[in-house]
């Protein structure tokens, strides 16, 4: 497999803190990873390093296959930079950003404004393009920074917080246009405090907490690591509700959760070939079921597993 | 459809460098364009000076202010350009926080580039400064001696004198902490640089000590050139002097500035 980032071992110190303590990363092209963590875990560090603007103390980065410290003029011609950190110029209008930015990666004048105006229709910016970025909303600004990184058609793509504050409309929109880049080819690297956007869009998901990588995989697999599996059952009729019950307790021993408001059913299980077991016994007792599943546990729950604190809840910009 | 893609690049070259200088002089004066009152500093310390130096100094000094206003011109030009490069080390301070620096660095440009930028685009602010010093002191009765092509030299001369002494602003402007900080520091170099210097007063009546240092001060050889260019009169020497200094302290800041931002952003 071919990665498009590769890191190894990564550490940066601010003074006494060590922002990123042995980190290591791994993105295949064409695949988004989510690097999932709270505020101040060392996302933001580990994404300036990869984008050249921040030397490793120690450890080494490669992207596109080239060293982001020795060859970092090569690195920059592949990347895009989106963030908190990275953003356009408040003073100039979307069309002016654009066009100066594909000036400086060697378009000429009408190429730039052709491009400009081509990525500013794709975020349906269009009517506010001759408008101070100043002006734009949230959404907006947002879409206008992710459209100056892509100018130069980047093969990898860094977004830090892509979507910290923004309302879900806009969020999905940005959510779609990274969906819609990744099926161009483009690789991704997507930090986020939000565990649903990490599931929503991440093929492989790191969690960094401390500057340490304490998980890693596809969000199944966190899922599953994590353990916390549960058969649930909704039975089509209330009045079985007791007769599954008696079911659940015979087949993992403990009595099942009842959600009363829903009539959900729900035990812990630790083997998954109890689903078909289930299935059996309930067909037998002649009972049907709205809702029979085996669950896996939320990102949420993973992530309080792994890093012993609630993790941001969408709409909560820390 | 435009197609574009940036392969990836070892080097840039001192043309690409000056590319990229170029366009990022563009936005500055976009910026300038867009908030015209940036100017006003500018805009009203040529004024200030002109008024305050002419009529508080012209009787004593000069006999009258007229007369004064003829020989005081060409060096308040000079001081004008000094006092106008202070921008360009606040407005880099100011930048440097914002999140449009990083975007630059993460581009295949060079380093130095977006410096280079705010430089260039200096030349703005020294050619306003400069207008509204000459369009007010015509005003006032100046009049050039000589003929236009000396008078573009002398412009030419004193804004290629700012463009190297904008430097020494950036570099400034690297190391201290808030845009605030620029002007209070820079004054400590630009007071006795302006100040010490045959502006205002004929070094003749200054002590050995102070002489010594007016005589070899870039800007009164500056100053000389410039008299000489408007006024009319050798400016040969003086501008060759002036243009070495000019170039000297460029080559000496230019690194140091360099090394400050690389240091500053990490």
């Amino acid at each position: 497999m071919t990665y498009a980032i590769e890191a190894e071992g990564l550490v940066k110190r601010f003074g006494d803190t060590r922002a990123l303590d042995g980190v290591d990363l791994a993105v295949p092209a064409g695949k988004i990873l989510g690097v999932l963590g709270p505020n101040g875990a060392g996302k933001t560090t580990a994404v300036r390093i990869l984008a050249t603007l921040l030397r490793a103390d120690e450890g080494w980065a490669r992207v596109g296959g080239y060293d982001v410290a020795r060859e970092a003029t090569a690195v920059r011609g592949l990347i895009g930079l989106t963030g908190q950190y990275a953003s356009v110029d408040e003073d100039l209008s979307g069309t002016e950003n654009l066009v100066l930015i594909g000036k400086l990666l060697g378009l000429s004048k009408a190429a730039a404004k052709a491009r400009a105006a081509e990525l500013l229709a794709n975020f349906e910016l269009t009517d506010a393009a001759s408008r101070g970025v100043k002006t734009y909303s949230g959404g907006m600004r947002r879409r206008v920074d992710l459209a100056a990184s892509l100018v130069g058609r980047p093969e990898v793509l860094y977004l830090d917080e892509p979507t910290t504050g923004l309302d879900p409309h806009s969020r999905n929109e940005v959510w779609a246009t990274v969906r819609g880049l990744v099926d161009d080819g483009v690789t991704v690297l997507l930090t986020t405090q939000y565990l649903e956007e990490a599931d929503q869009l991440a093929d492989l998901i790191t969690v960094i907490d401390h500057g340490k990588v304490i998980a890693a995989g596809t969000p199944n697999e966190l899922k599953r690591r994590t353990g916390g599996q549960s058969l649930q059952v909704r039975p089509t009729l209330a009045a079985d509700g007791n007769a599954v019950a008696a079911i659940l307790r015979q087949l993992t021993g403990v009595d099942p959760l009842v959600d009363k408001e829903t009539g959900v059913l729900s035990s812990p299980v630790d083997n998954p070939m109890l689903l078909s077991a289930l299935v059996r016994r309930l067909d037998e007792a002649g009972i049907t079921a709205d809702e029979l599943a085996l669950r896996l546990p939320s990102l949420d729950e993973v992530f309080l597993t792994l890093t012993g604190r609630v993790p941001a809840t969408e709409g909560s910009a820390a | 459809m435009t197609t574009l893609h940036i392969g990836p690049a070892r080097h840039i070259g001192p043309a690409a460098t000056v590319r990229h200088g170029l366009a990022l002089a563009g936005r500055s004066v976009t910026k300038i364009r867009k908030n015209p009152e940036s100017l006003l500093d500018v805009t009203l310390q040529p004024i200030i000076f002109l008024l305050l130096f002419v009529y508080l100094f012209g009787g004593a000094l000069a006999g009258s202010p007229g007369e004064y206003l003829q020989l005081l011109l060409p060096g308040l030009m000079v001081q004008n350009i000094a006092f106008a490069s202070l921008g360009t080390g606040m407005a880099l301070n100011t930048d440097i926080t914002k999140g449009v620096f990083d975007r630059f660095r993460s581009m295949p440009i060079a380093r130095s580039a977006p410096l280079i930028g705010a430089v260039l685009g200096d030349v703005v602010r020294f050619v306003v400064t400069l207008a509204v010093l000459i369009g007010f002191a015509m005003i006032l009765g100046f009049r050039v001696q000589t003929d236009p092509g000396r008078f573009l030299i002398a412009v030419v001369l004193m804004i290629l004198f700012g463009l190297c002494l904008c430097w020494v602003s950036v570099f400034v402007g690297m190391l201290v902490k808030s845009p605030q900080a620029v002007p209070g520091t820079l004054v400590a170099f630009i007071f006795p640089l302006t100040f010490g210097s045959n502006v205002f007063v004929d070094a003749a009546t200054m002590p050995g000590w102070l002489r010594g240092w007016v005589e070899v001060n870039p800007v009164t050889h500056l100053t000389n050139a410039g008299r000489g260019l408007l006024l009319g009169g050798e400016w040969v020497g003086d501008a060759a002097w002036a243009f070495l200094w000019a170039i000297a302290i460029a080559a000496v800041f230019f690194p140091l500035a360099l090394r400050a931002y690389r240091r500053r952003v990490g």
